[in-house]
C-alpha cells in the first residue's frame, strides 16, 4: 500500500487556482520528487498535504487513512515532518533546542510535572538531547552542537531544520528545496544526506529546482505545470518527455 | 417613540463621528509607520483643553482653533522624531508602550498645566435645539457632522487625487519599494503624525460644547477609537469611518434602551463579537502566511 | 542540563536577609508590593515574552480575585481560602472561556481583543455596586487559614517571599521542560511547532490561564493584605504597569520579571511629588527604557556580562 495517496487535490485562492485535481501516490522508502517552473504549485501542494492549507476538493490518504483537512500538528502524530522553502527556525532557541522541539511528541508535556520538575520528565529530556546531539552530527551540524540558531548561517539552518524533522522520527519527511541557495558543493552534500534518510526507511518527498541532484537522487518525479500534473513517472522516463522540457525551457523558438 | 430613536440615533451619531475622526487618526499612523499610537486620544484631548485655554487668555476664537489644531499637529511631529523613530523595529509590544509613554507625558504635563478641572466653550452656533422629527438636535452636532464629512472627503481626495497622499498611501504598502522610488519615507511618518494629531485635534474641539473636556478625556476617547479602527479593519480609511459611527450609535442605542451604566462597556463588547466572526474586522485585509 | 540555580539561591539569601535590614513596616509594605507584582509579572512574562503573545488587560483576572475573595467572605462569610480558590477557578474559567475565539486572533486585534476584556471587567465590577461597593471600593476583613490569621506586613511579607521563591523555581522549571520549549518554539515560529506536533492553539491557551491564575491568586492574597479594594485594581492602567513590568525587566527572561516589578513598584514611591509630574515621569521611563533598552534591562545586562539569561 502507498504510504501517501492523493487524489483530485484542489487548491484554489481567489481567482488563482493553485493546485487543480492532483493525482498521485508515494510507495514507502522512496525518494519521490516534485518538480516544475516556479509557481506551479509545488509548496501550495505540500502545504495542503502537512495540513497548513484545507484544500477546496479532493483526498490524501496516509497509509489508506484519510487524513484530509487534517491540522499539522495532527499529522505530526501521524508520522509526517517536513521542512520550509522559506526558513522556519525559531531564532529565540539555541540549535539543539530547535531539533529537540522536533521530538515534542516524544516527551510528557504535562505542565505541572514541568513546573515541579519531575525527576522522569527531567531524564527524558536529557535523552531527548543526546538524541538531537546526534541527529545533528548526521545533517553535518557537528561544529554548531552549542550555537544559538540566530548565529548560524544559512546553509547550516536549513540542515538544521532537517535535523528537526527528523527528530520527530516520521514515516514520511516533506523536503521543500533543501539545497535552496547553495553552491554545487554544498548541493552535493545535501543529495548525500537525502539519499542517507531515504536509505534508513524513511520516504522522501522532496521539491526541488536543481535538476542535477533530482535526477540523481529521485526513484520517481511528478511534473507540476499551472497548478495542473503534467507527468509522472521513472526518473528516466520524466527526463525524456517533450512536453516536460518544453513547459521547463519553452517550445523550440 | 420614533422621536426618542432618533435622539439615540442623534447623539450616536455625533459621538460616532468623533470615535470615527480618532480611528482615521489612529489608521494614517497605522498605515504609515505600522504602529498603534496610544496617544491618539490624548491629540483629541490636547484640541479640546488648548482652545479653552487660548480662549480664556483672551485671543479671539478664529485664532484659538487653529492654535489648537497646528499645535498638537507639531506634538504629533514631536512624538514621531522623540519616540517612534529612534525605536525603529522594535517588537509590537514596546512600540504599543512607548505610544502609551508618550499618551502618559502628554497627559501629565496638561495636568500640571491647565489642572484637573473640566472645561467648555459655547458651542459654534448656539445651543437652541432643532426639533427633527421630536428629537432636539444641537447644532453642535451638525457641526461635529458636517466637519467630519469635509474631512474624510478631504482625505479621500488627498490620498486619490494628490502626489503626496499617494505617496503616502504608497508607503503604506510597501516602505522599502516606496523608498526605492524615490519617495522620502521619513517626510512621510511626520506628515502622517502632524495629519492624525490634527485630526484628532479637530475631533476633540468639536466635541467640547457638547460633552466638556478635562485633562483625562483621551484615555476613553482614544480607546474607543481605536475599538473603532480595529472593528473597521485596521489600516482601511473606510473602515474607521465605519467602524467609527458604528461604535457612536451601538453605544448610544444600549445606553438609551438597555442601560447606562454599561454604555462605556459596550463599544468592548462590540469588539469580541466583530472580531469573532472577522477576525479583520469589518472591511479589513484578509491576509495568508506564505510559508 | 544542570546548571546551578546562581539566579534562585541569590534571590532566597536576598529575601531572607531582608528582614534583617527593613527599617519598618513602610519598608516592608514596600517589598511585599514588590513581590506581589513580581508574582503577577511572572506569570504575564510566560505569556508575553516566552510565548510572544500579549495581555493589555491582566488586571482583569486580578480584580477578578481580589473582588472574589471580598464580595465571597463579607457578604456570604466564606472561609479566605475557599474564596481564594474560587476567585482563581472563575478567573481561570473566563480566561479558558474566552481564549480560544480571542486567540485566533493576531497583533493588534489580539491586543485589542485582551484590552476590551480588562475594561469590560472593570466596568462590571465598578457597576455592580450591591455586591462591589462600586468606584469607592469596599473593605476585606483579614486573610485567615485553618484558625490562625495573618496580621501585620512582617507576617505577610514571609508568605509572599514564600510564593516568590516558589514562583520563580516553577517558572524556571517551566521554561526548561517540555512544554516550556513548545511554548518558546510557537514564539519562534507558529507553523514550525504546528508541524512537529504542538497543539499551538491549546498552548495559548493554556498559558493564558495559567497567568490569568497567578493574577487571580494574587489579587485575592492582595485584597486580604491591603484590607480594602477598589475597581481601580482592575483598571487599564494597572495593566499597562503590569506590561511594562514585563517589558521593562526583560521580555522572556524570569529575573527580568523580578527586576521589573522591583523597579516599578519602587518607582511612584521615589516620585512622591503630587501626580502630575509622577505620570509625566512614568511616561518618560516608559519610553525611554523601551528605545534604549528593548530587551529590557536583565537580557541586556546578561548579553553585556556575557551570561545567558
Amino acid at each position: 500500500m502507498a504510504v501517501l495517496e492523493v487524489s483530485d487535490l484542489s487548491k484554489s485562492f481567489g481567482g488563482v487556482l493553485a493546485v487543480q485535481n492532483v493525482s498521485f501516490s508515494v510507495e514507502a522508502g522512496i525518494v519521490y520528487s516534485v518538480i516544475g517552473p516556479n509557481g506551479a504549485g509545488k509548496t501550495t501542494l505540500f502545504n495542503l498535504i502537512t495540513g497548513i492549507y484545507r484544500p477546496n476538493s479532493g483526498e490524501i490518504r496516509l497509509d489508506g487513512e484519510l487524513v484530509t483537512g487534517r491540522a499539522p500538528h495532527e499529522l505530526a502524530r501521524k508520522g509526517v515532518a517536513r521542512t520550509f522553502q522559506n526558513l522556519q527556525i525559531c531564532m529565540n532557541m539555541t540549535a539543539i533546542e530547535n531539533v529537540m522541539v522536533g521530538g515534542h511528541l516524544s516527551l510528557d508535556r504535562n505542565l505541572i510535572k514541568g513546573m515541579l520538575r519531575f525527576p522522569s520528565l527531567r531524564c527524558a529530556d536529557a535523552v531527548l538531547r543526546d538524541r538531537a546531539a546526534e541527529l545533528m552530527v548526521y545533517v553535518g551540524l557537528h561544529a554548531y552542537r552549542d550555537a544559538e540558531a540566530g548565529a548560524m548561517p544559512y546553509g547550516a539552518l536549513k540542515r538544521l531544520e532537517i535535523a528537526r524533522a527528523l527528530a520527530a522520527q516520521p514515516r514520511i519527511i516533506f523536503l521543500d528545496e533543501p539545497a535552496a541557495g547553495f553552491n554545487p558543493t554544498e548541493t552535493v552534500e545535501i543529495d548525500g544526506l537525502v539519499r542517507k534518510i531515504a536509505d534508513s526507511g524513511i520516504t522522501v518527498v522532496l521539491v526541488e529546482h536543481d535538476m542535477k541532484m533530482v535526477m540523481n537522487i529521485s526513484d520517481r518525479i511528478l511534473v507540476l505545470n499551472y497548478g495542473k500534473k503534467l507527468t509522472e513517472g521513472a526518473a528516466r522516463d520524466v527526463r525524456r518527455d517533450p512536453a516536460v522540457i518544453a513547459a521547463y525551457l519553452g517550445k523550440a523558438a | 417613540m420614533f422621536s426618542q430613536f432618533l435622539q439615540f440615533m442623534f447623539s450616536g451619531v455625533t459621538v460616532g463621528a468623533t470615535y470615527a475622526l480618532a480611528a482615521l487618526g489612529f489608521t494614517l499612523i497605522y498605515n504609515a509607520s505600522n504602529v498603534i499610537n496610544f496617544a491618539q486620544g490624548e491629540f483629541i484631548m490636547l484640541g479640546g483643553m488648548l482652545t479653552v485655554f487660548f480662549l480664556k487668555t483672551g485671543l479671539p476664537m478664529p485664532v484659538a482653533l487653529a492654535l489648537a489644531v497646528a499645535i498638537p499637529a507639531a506634538v504629533g511631529v514631536l512624538v514621531e522624531k522623540l519616540a517612534i523613530e529612534p525605536a525603529k523595529g522594535a517588537e509590537v509590544v514596546g512600540l504599543i508602550i512607548i505610544t502609551i509613554g508618550a499618551s502618559l507625558v502628554l497627559r501629565g504635563v496638561v495636568q500640571i498645566w491647565l489642572g484637573k478641572g473640566a472645561a467648555a466653550f459655547p458651542a459654534f452656533s448656539g445651543d437652541a435645539p432643532i426639533a427633527v422629527g421630536g428629537a432636539a438636535l444641537a447644532p453642535q452636532s451638525l457641526w461635529v457632522l458636517g466637519t467630519t464629512a469635509v474631512i474624510v472627503v478631504a482625505l479621500w481626495l488627498f490620498f486619490n487625487r494628490t502626489l503626496a497622499g499617494k505617496a503616502i498611501l504608497a508607503t503604506s504598502f510597501d516602505p522599502l519599494a516606496a523608498q526605492l522610488v524615490g519617495i522620502n519615507t521619513q517626510w512621510v511618518l511626520l506628515v502622517s503624525f502632524a495629519l492624525s494629531a490634527a485630526i484628532g485635534a479637530i475631533g476633540g474641539i468639536l466635541l467640547t460644547p457638547i460633552t466638556m473636556t478635562s485633562y483625562d478625556v483621551g484615555i476613553m476617547l482614544g480607546l474607543k477609537g481605536f475599538v473603532a479602527a480595529v472593528v473597521g479593519g485596521l489600516g482601511n480609511g473606510l473602515g474607521a469611518v465605519v467602524g467609527g459611527l458604528m461604535v457612536g450609535i451601538i453605544e448610544a442605542m444600549s445606553a438609551g434602551y438597555i442601560s447606562s451604566a454599561y454604555k462605556d462597556a459596550v463599544p468592548f463588547l462590540l469588539i469580541f463579537v466583530v472580531l469573532f466572526f472577522l477576525p479583520r474586522g469589518l472591511l479589513g485585509a484578509k491576509a495568508t502566511e506564505r510559508v | 542540563m544542570m546548571r546551578t540555580n546562581y539566579g534562585l539561591f541569590v534571590l532566597a539569601a536576598v529575601l531572607l536577609a531582608l528582614p534583617l535590614l527593613l527599617p519598618n513596616t513602610y519598608y516592608f509594605d514596600i517589598a511585599n508590593r514588590m513581590a506581589i507584582n513580581a508574582i503577577i509579572v511572572l506569570g504575564l512574562n510566560l505569556l508575553i515574552g516566552f510565548a510572544g503573545q500579549i495581555s493589555l488587560g491582566h488586571a482583569g483576572f486580578f480584580g477578578i480575585g481580589a473582588y472574589a475573595s471580598a464580595v465571597l467572605t463579607t457578604h456570604f462569610s466564606w472561609p479566605p481560602i475557599a474564596a481564594l480558590c474560587a476567585g482563581a477557578a472563575g478567573a481561570a474559567l473566563l480566561a479558558a472561556a474566552i481564549a480560544p475565539p480571542i486567540f485566533r486572533l493576531r497583533g493588534h486585534y489580539l491586543a485589542m481583543a485582551t484590552l476590551g476584556l480588562g475594561i469590560v471587567i472593570s466596568i462590571v465590577l465598578k457597576n455592580e455596586a450591591g455586591y462591589t461597593g462600586g468606584p469607592d471600593g469596599m473593605s476585606v476583613p483579614a486573610m485567615s487559614a485553618f484558625g490562625w490569621e495573618i496580621f501585620g506586613e512582617r507576617q505577610w511579607y514571609w508568605l509572599f517571599a514564600g510564593i516568590l521563591l516558589f514562583s520563580v523555581w516553577a517558572c524556571q522549571n517551566l521554561i526548561d521542560s517540555p512544554f516550556g520549549r513548545a511554548l518558546r518554539a510557537l514564539h519562534g515560529s507558529e507553523v514550525a511547532s504546528q508541524v512537529v506536533g504542538v497543539n499551538v492553539a491549546r498552548y495559548k491557551v493554556t498559558i493564558f490561564v495559567l497567568s490569568a491564575f497567578f493574577a487571580s491568586i494574587m489579587g485575592s492574597l492582595t485584597a486580604h493584605y491591603v484590607g480594602f479594594i477598589t475597581p481601580d485594581s482592575a483598571e487599564f492602567s494597572h495593566s499597562i504597569e503590569l506590561v511594562t513590568m514585563v517589558v521593562v525587566g526583560g521580555m522572556a527572561s524570569v529575573f527580568g520579571s523580578v527586576v521589573g516589578a522591583v523597579l516599578l513598584t519602587a518607582l511612584p514611591q521615589a516620585l512622591t511629588t503630587f501626580e502630575g509630574r509622577e505620570t509625566v515621569a512614568f511616561g518618560a521611563i516608559l519610553m525611554l527604557s523601551m528605545i534604549f533598552l528593548p530587551k529590557g534591562l536583565v537580557p541586556t545586562l546578561a548579553a553585556k556580562f556575557g551570561g545567558r539569561r
